[in-house]
């Protein structure tokens, strides 16, 4: 089951391990910005994982050709290309509302913000 | 203190998520269940029904127009609430 | 806090004056090119996006905003999405459903009508994505002047 892990299925050790590095950003830093910098780090695991759910061995890109062909699973492109641009813009958004938590308090640090309010 | 107990859940998360691998399917498997359901379909009609070549725009805009719709909506609030919250100078 | 980074990096400017109409046509034709080949409103949305970005950087706000007021963002945003939602009102006035791009009358077949609605559909998401971009930047990078 080792072996299978690591020679067949070691990509989604990695979203694994890149999901955690976010989760430790959003959870274990106090900044906001290094929060949601987690937050993206977590946001683009997912969709790499989505993105090699989708491969198939031997496919090509999901264009039709004349000859018939294999095709890569073009559902998960669909989805990722679509979250990817809604990805930006919540980021946005966060990174707005920490700009205007800055103007109000001067500062970034979570903990200061809670004895400020 | 608090980031003793943040390491210690993100390991307690990754080992969490490394026992469900196992039962995923391998990567570039041909017999996934994810390619199994209503792609075949969509590869097949993306030329007879959409009259375009390229199945991720027959997708997009065809088959889940109404998502991606919502998308583009959502893209639009998110602009707007932007320039709500930062904008000081409005002309 | 200096509002306008102005430059007068000359390797930059003249780098930008080259780039940026290439980019802005590599845009144009990701945007029309999305229902034959890889492309579609969104990846061209934010390449156009990325042309007026560079743009801004090299040339300063007041340049683009020549080009880009405030204003017509938001008109470009709001017509993009009345695209989209209008090629759906339209397919329900021409006896279809909501979205349902083959009852159009645009072409001889329900294939060949659907294909000029995505085309519109697309080029609906390419100005609605094209337009919230630039917004977000000019608002973010000039933090609300």
């Amino acid at each position: 089951m080792i072996q299978d892990i690591i020679f067949a299925k070691y990509n989604y050790i990695i979203y694994i391990t890149l999901m955690t590095i976010g989760f430790y950003g959003m959870i274990g830093k106090r900044n906001l910005i290094k929060k949601l910098i987690g937050m993206s780090i977590f946001q683009y695991s997912i969709f790499l994982f989505y993105i090699s759910a989708a491969d198939v061995s031997g496919g090509t890109a999901p264009i039709l050709l004349k000859e018939p062909a294999v095709y890569v699973n073009p559902l998960p492109h669909v989805l990722i290309l679509t979250a990817i641009v809604v990805a930006v813009s919540t980021l946005a958004v966060g990174l707005s509302l920490a700009i205007r938590i800055h103007r109000e308090f001067g500062t970034l640090d979570e903990d200061k913000i809670i004895e400020l309010s | 203190m608090r980031r003793y107990l943040a390491v210690l859940s993100c390991a307690l998360f990754w080992a969490i998520l490394v026992y469900g691998v196992p039962d995923l399917p391998d990567l570039g498997d041909p017999d996934a269940p994810s390619h199994k359901h209503v792609v075949p379909e969509y590869i097949e009609g993306s030329y007879k029904e959409a009259g375009v070549t390229n199945i991720v725009t027959a997708i997009l805009a065809n088959y889940r127009g109404y998502d991606t719709l919502g998308e583009t909506t959502v893209i639009f609030t998110a602009g707007i609430t932007v320039m709500l919250l930062i904008r000081r100078k409005w002309k | 806090m200096k509002p306008e980074p102005e430059t007068n990096d000359i390797i930059l400017r003249t780098g930008a004056s080259i780039m940026v109409p290439l980019i802005l046509l590599w845009g144009l034709y990701v945007l029309i090119h999305g229902a034959l080949g890889p492309g579609g409103g969104f990846q061209a949305g934010v390449i156009l996006a990325a042309g007026f970005i560079l743009y801004t950087a090299a040339f300063g706000l007041g340049e683009t905003k020549k080009i880009l007021t405030m204003k017509r963002v938001l008109l470009l945003a709001s017509t993009g999405l009345l695209i989209y939602a209008g090629v759906g009102v339209l397919a329900i006035i021409s006896g279809g459903s909501f979205l349902e791009y083959g009852v159009l009358p645009l072409g001889h077949s329900p294939a060949e009508s659907s294909k000029y609605g995505i085309e519109m559909v697309e080029v609906g998401i390419g100005l609605t994505v094209m337009a919230i971009m630039v917004s977000i930047f000019y608002d973010i990078a000039f933090n609300g002047e």
